[in-house]
C-alpha cells in the first residue's frame, strides 16, 4: 500500500494567502510516500511546504511558477502503475478530456494527473485513468464561479487504486472515494 | 596587590574554620556528657572566630553558615538542659559569662529562641529585650549577621507563638525594629569598600549581603500580623522611609527591588500610591524603569490572574496612578536614556492592556506619551530602544489579535514613525503575521489605507539612499504583503472597490523590484470583484458612483500597465489573458479586445525568448479557444494573428504543436456556428507540412531522421476531429498517415525512439478499442485498418 497525494494550482501568494487550515491539519509529514504536484505553486516557500510533507515530491511546471527548472511533464513508476503529470495548459482546449487522452497516450500512463482549470476531476478513460486533483487552495479561476479547495490522494495497493477527493464545502472536509482496477494485460503489449 | 589580598583572605578564612572546628569538636564532646559549662566555655571560643573583621562578607558568610550549623546542635542542647530542669533563668546567667560580647550575644539569642519557644516568658519581651541587646554591636558587618542570626533563629518560633498570642503586633515591630537598622548596613557598607577598580569585588560582596537583606524582608512579609493596614500604616512607610534615607543607588534599587517582589499583589495595589511616591525620591542614578517595570508586570501577573480581582484596580485608579508616576519619573530623570523611557510605557501599556481592554484611548494615551518622548529625540538609533518600541507595538496586536483594533489607536503610526527602515519592517512583518496567523479580515478602505500606512516600510522605498538587502529576505517579505492583499475583502462591492483603489495607490508606488510581487494579488484579487458582480442583474437604480465591471476594467487596464515600467512581459501577458475571459464572461467584447491586443503587444514586442514564447502561445491558443463574445471580424484578426505566431516559433516541433493547437481555434463542440472543418484541416495540413521539414531539417544535420513522435501526434489530431464529426477530415487521410508513420519507423535511417513507439502502440489500441465500443463512434472507426 502506497500513497501518493496529488495536489495542485495552489496559487500561493497571487490567488490565496495559504492552504486551508483544516488542509493543513490533514497533511502531515511521515504519512505520504509520493507527493506529484501538477504546479502552480508559485513560490519556494509552497515548494518547502510541500517537501517537509514528503521529501519524494514530483513538480511540472505551471505557467506562473517562479521556478524555471519544472519539466513541463513527468512519468514516474509506482508499484504496477505507470504515472504522468503535467500542468494543463499546454493541452488546448483546456481540461477537455478527449485532448487529455491524447497526452495519456502520448506518455503512455496509466494514470495522468494534470491541472490548470482548479476543478476536480476524475475519469476512467480507455482503460486509464485521468485526474484532475483542483486547487489546493480554492484558487480564482475563470473557469468556475466558485471553486472549492481539494487534494486527491491516492491509495495504490497492487493492481487496485483508490482515489479519495478531499474538498473543503462550506467549511467542511467532504470525501468522495473513486475505486480503480487496472486489468493485468492493459500495459503488457510492452 | 589584589590578588595577594585574595590570598590572605583565604588564608584568615581557613584559619578561621579551622579554629572554629577544633572548638565546635570540644563543644559537641561535652554536650555529649552533658557538660553544660564546658559546652559554654568552647561554643563561646567557638564564636570567637566570628570576631574576625579580616573578612569580606561573602567570606565571613562561609564563616558564619559553619558557626550556624554548629548553634543549631547547641540549641538543641539547651532545650535538653531546660527538660532536665535547668531554668532559663539559669541559663541567661550562664551565658553572660562569656567573655566577649558578641559570642555572648549569638548565645544569648540561641537560649532566647528556646526560651520563646516554651512559652515561659512572653515571646514579646523576650524578643524585644534581645533585639535591643544586638543593637548594640557597631561593627557593620558583625552586626548585620548577628541579626541575622536572630530572625532566622526567632523566624521559625513565631507562628506558633502567633497562634496564642494576642495580635503579633510586636513581633513585627521587633522585626522592623530589625530590619532597620540592616537596610541602613547594606548601604554602608557599600560605601566602605575601596576604590572603584575594585566595583567587581564590590557587587559581589554586595550581591551577598543584599540576598541577606531580602531575606529579612522576606521573613518580615512571612509574618501573619503583617496585615493590610498595618503594611499600609507601618511597615512599608518605615522600610520607604530607610531606602529613601540610604542615598546609595544600588541598594535602593535592590530594596524596591526587595519590596516589590516579596508582598503581596494587593498590599501593592492598595499602597500604589506611596510606593510610588517613594520613586522621585530615589537617587537619580537608581535603575528606576526597572523597578516599575517589574511592578507593573507583578500587577498586570495579578490582573491577568483573574478577573475578579479588575475592580479593584478601577477602583485604586491604578492606570492613572501608574501613568502619572511614570510621566514624573520621565521628566524628572532628565537623563533618563530613552530606552528606559521606553521599557516603561512597554510596561504600562502591558499593564493596561491587561486591565482595562476595554479602554483603547488609555492605551493610545500611554502610545501618545511615548510619542512625545520620542519626538525630543527623533529617529531612533538605539538598538535596545527600538526592540523595545517593537515589543510595545507588539503588545496590543497579542493582546487583541486584531488589527483591526489597533488600527484605531492613532499614535500607533506615529510610534512606528521613530523607528528605523529596517526596524519599520520588522514590525510591519509582524503585523502581517499577526493577521495572518487570526485570519483577520480588513473589511473597509479606511483599515486598508491606515494599514498600509503601517507597512509602508514593506512597500515602498522609505528614502533615496541604496540599501543592501539580501534577494530571499526581500522576495519573503513581498511575498507575505502579496499574501496580506487576499486577507482584504468587503462583501459589498462598492466597499471593495474603494479597498482595491487605495491598495493600487500604494502598491503603484513599489517601484520596479515589488511590482512583480504586489501586482498578480491584487489583479486576482480585483478579478473575484468582477466574477461577483458578473452574477448579479444590472441595478436600474446604478448611478455613476456604483461598481461595474467596466470600471473596473479600467482599473485592471492601468494596473497590468505599471508592469511594463518592471518590465515583467511575460506576468502581464498573462494577466491580460485573465482579463480578457474575465471580460468574455461579462459580454464586453472591446474590453476583451483591448486586453487581447495589449496581450499580443507585448508578446511581439517584449518576449524574445523562445521558450517563453511557447508558453505563451499555449496560453493564447488556450484562452482564445474559450472566447465567446467576439464577432467574426475580431475573431479572424485575433485567431489570424496567433496562428501567424505559432508558424514563427523558432523550433519545428514547437511550431507544429502550436499549429495543430490552433486547429481548435475553428472548432467549438459546444458551439455550431464555430465548426469550421475546413480551417481545421488546413491547420492539421500545415501541422504536418511542418512534421516533415522537422524530419528533412534532422535528416540533412544529423543524416537520420528524426523521431516520429510529431506524425502520431498529428494523427491523434485527425482522429480527435474525426470523432468530433468534422467532414473534412477522411478515413483516407487518417490511413495514409498511418501507413506514413508505420514506414517511417520501419525504414533505416529512422532514429529508435521507444517513446515513440509506445504512443504509436496506444493509439493503435486506441483506435482498436474505439472500434469495439460500438454505436456512431464504432460506426465511424470501423472502416480504419490499424
Amino acid at each position: 500500500m502506497v500513497l501518493v497525494l496529488a495536489i495542485g494550482d495552489l496559487h500561493i501568494p497571487h490567488r490565496a494567502a495559504d492552504l486551508p487550515p483544516k488542509f493543513k491539519s490533514m497533511l502531515v509529514p511521515g504519512k505520504i510516500q509520493h507527493i506529484i504536484c501538477t504546479g502552480n505553486l508559485c513560490i519556494k516557500e509552497v515548494h518547502d511546504y510541500l517537501k517537509s510533507l514528503c521529501p519524494d515530491l514530483h513538480i511540472t511546471r505551471g505557467e506562473y511558477d517562479e521556478d524555471s527548472r519544472y519539466p513541463e511533464t513527468k512519468t514516474l513508476t509506482i508499484g504496477q502503475f505507470k504515472l504522468g503529470i503535467c500542468h494543463g495548459h499546454q493541452v488546448i482546449p483546456w481540461g477537455d478530456l478527449d485532448s487529455l487522452a491524447m497526452l495519456q497516450r502520448q506518455l503512455d500512463v496509466d494514470i495522468l494527473v494534470t491541472g490548470h482549470t482548479h476543478q476536480f476531476k476524475a475519469y476512467k478513460h480507455e482503460g486509464g485513468v485521468v485526474i484532475n486533483p483542483g486547487s489546493a487552495t480554492g484558487a480564482y479561476s475563470s473557469f468556475t464561479y466558485d471553486v472549492n479547495p481539494s487534494f486527491v490522494l491516492m491509495d495504490i495497493d497492487g493492481l487496485r487504486v483508490v482515489v479519495y477527493v478531499y474538498e473543503l464545502i462550506d467549511g467542511e472536509v467532504k470525501v468522495d472515494k473513486i475505486d480503480f482496477k487496472k486489468t493485468a494485460t492493459t500495459r503488457s503489449a510492452h | 596587590m589584589i590578588a595577594d589580598g585574595v590570598e590572605d583572605e583565604e588564608k584568615w578564612l581557613s584559619a578561621g574554620i579551622a579554629g572554629l572546628q577544633q572548638n565546635a569538636f570540644y563543644m559537641n564532646r561535652a554536650m555529649d556528657s552533658n557538660n553544660l559549662r564546658d559546652a559554654l566555655k568552647f561554643s563561646a571560643q567557638m564564636l570567637s572566630e566570628l570576631r574576625t573583621s579580616k573578612l569580606s562578607p561573602q567570606k565571613y558568610y562561609a564563616l558564619y553558615m559553619r558557626a550556624f550549623d554548629e548553634l543549631k546542635r547547641l540549641e538543641l542542647f539547651f532545650k535538653e538542659e531546660a527538660q532536665r530542669g535547668c531554668s532559663f533563668i539559669d541559663l541567661y546567667e550562664l551565658v553572660q559569662h562569656a567573655g566577649n560580647i558578641l559570642p555572648r550575644l549569638y548565645l544569648l539569642c540561641t537560649v532566647g529562641s528556646v526560651y520563646i519557644e516554651s512559652k515561659e516568658a512572653p515571646a514579646k519581651d523576650v524578643l524585644k529585650d534581645l533585639v535591643e541587646m544586638c543593637r548594640g554591636i557597631q561593627h557593620p558587618l558583625r552586626g548585620l549577621f548577628l541579626r541575622s542570626y536572630l530572625s532566622q533563629v526567632s523566624k521559625d518560633k513565631l507562628p506558633d507563638i502567633g497562634s496564642n498570642y494576642e495580635g503579633s503586633y510586636t513581633d513585627c515591630e521587633s522585626f522592623i525594629l530589625l530590619a532597620d537598622p540592616e537596610l541602613r548596613l547594606a548601604i554602608g557598607l557599600s560605601g566602605l569598600q575601596g576604590p572603584a577598580r575594585e566595583k567587581e569585588k564590590r557587587e559581589k560582596e554586595r550581591n551577598a549581603l543584599r540576598d541577606l537583606v531580602g531575606k529579612n524582608l522576606h521573613a518580615l512579609s512571612q509574618i501573619e500580623g503583617v496585615d493590610l493596614d498595618m503594611y499600609k500604616e507601618t511597615v512599608l512607610p518605615r522600610v520607604l522611609e530607610q531606602v529613601v534615607n540610604c542615598k546609595d543607588d544600588l541598594a535602593q534599587f535592590y530594596l524596591m527591588d526587595c519590596i516589590i517582589q516579596v508582598f503581596p499583589d494587593e498590599y501593592h495595589l492598595q499602597t500604589l500610591e506611596v510606593l510610588l511616591s517613594a520613586c522621585p525620591q530615589l537617587q537619580p542614578s537608581v535603575d528606576i524603569k526597572t523597578v516599575l517595570s517589574r511592578l507593573m508586570e507583578r500587577l498586570s501577573n495579578y490582573a491577568a490572574s483573574s478577573t475578579e480581582v479588575l475592580p479593584e484596580f478601577l477602583q485604586v485608579e491604578a492606570f492613572a496612578k501608574l501613568n502619572n508616576a511614570i510621566g514624573k519619573v520621565i521628566e524628572a530623570q532628565v537623563d533618563m536614556p530613552i530606552f528606559g523611557a521606553v521599557t516603561l510605557y512597554s510596561s504600562l501599556l502591558t499593564f493596561t492592556l491587561h486591565v482595562h481592554p476595554d479602554r483603547l484611548d488609555y492605551a493610545d494615551q500611554v502610545l501618545g506619551a511615548c510619542v512625545k518622548k520620542l519626538s525630543t529625540i527623533g529617529k531612533l538609533d538605539d538598538n535596545r530602544a527600538t526592540k523595545q518600541i517593537v515589543a510595545l507595538l507588539s503588545a496590543p496586536l497579542e493582546k487583541y489579535n486584531d488589527i483591526v483594533t489597533a488600527l484605531k489607536l492613532s499614535n500607533y503610526p506615529r510610534v512606528m514613525e521613530y523607528l528605523d527602515n529596517e526596524t519599520n519592517k520588522v514590525m510591519a512583518s509582524i503585523i502581517i503575521q499577526s493577521v495572518m496567523k487570526n485570519n483577520t479580515r480588513i473589511s473597509t478602505a479606511d483599515n486598508v489605507e491606515a494599514l498600509f500606512e503601517l507597512m509602508k516600510g514593506l512597500i515602498k522605498d522609505l528614502d533615496e539612499t541604496y540599501e543592501e538587502v539580501d534577494e530571499d529576505d526581500f522576495k519573503e517579505e513581498q511575498n507575505s504583503v502579496a499574501r496580506l492583499i487576499q486577507m482584504l475583502y468587503n462583501e459589498d462591492p462598492d466597499e471593495m472597490f474603494k479597498i482595491i483603489t487605495v491598495v493600487k495607490t500604494h502598491v503603484m508606488t513599489g517601484g520596479p523590484k515589488r511590482l512583480p510581487f504586489t501586482v498578480p494579488p491584487l489583479v486576482f484579487s480585483t478579478l473575484k470583484l468582477v466574477k461577483r458582480l458578473q452574477g448579479q442583474e444590472e441595478n436600474p437604480f446604478a448611478n455613476e458612483t456604483s461598481t461595474t465591471p467596466k470600471k473596473i476594467f479600467q482599473l485592471l487596464n492601468q494596473i497590468i500597465e505599471a508592469l511594463s515600467s518592471v518590465p515583467a512581459p511575460e506576468t502581464a501577458l498573462r494577466l491580460y489573458l485573465q482579463c480578457a475571459e474575465a471580460a468574455n464572461d461579462c459580454d464586453l467584447e472591446p474590453v476583451a479586445y483591448e486586453f487581447f491586443t495589449q496581450a499580443y503587444i507585448l508578446y511581439e514586442e517584449e518576449i524574445s525568448d523562445s521558450r517563453a514564447q511557447v508558453t505563451a502561445i499555449h496560453l493564447i491558443i488556450g484562452t482564445l479557444q474559450r472566447m465567446h463574445v467576439f464577432g467574426v471580424e475580431n475573431r479572424d484578426t485575433l485567431t489570424h494573428k496567433a496562428t501567424g505566431y505559432s508558424a514563427k516559433l523558432l523550433k519545428k516541433p514547437d511550431q507544429c504543436r502550436a499549429v495543430y493547437g490552433c486547429a481548435h481555434l475553428f472548432w467549438n463542440d459546444d458551439q455550431d456556428n464555430m465548426k469550421d472543418g475546413e480551417r481545421v484541416l488546413l491547420c492539421l495540413k500545415r501541422a504536418l507540412r511542418i512534421a516533415n521539414a522537422a524530419q528533412q531539417m534532422s535528416s540533412a544535420a544529423r543524416g537520420s531522421t528524426g523521431s516520429v513522435t510529431l506524425f502520431v501526434e498529428i494523427l491523434n489530431k485527425y482522429l480527435y476531429f474525426f470523432e468530433k464529426g468534422n467532414p473534412q477530415i477522411t478515413v483516407a487521410a487518417i490511413q495514409s498517415l498511418i501507413e506514413l508513420i508505420t514506414t517511417e519507423m520501419q525504414s533505416d535511417s529512422s532514429t529508435p525512439d521507444p517513446a515513440a513507439d509506445a504512443f504509436f502502440a496506444s493509439t493503435v489500441r486506441y483506435i482498436q478499442f474505439q472500434k469495439q465500443k460500438g454505436g456512431s463512434i464504432g460506426e465511424r472507426y470501423e472502416s480504419i485498418k490499424a
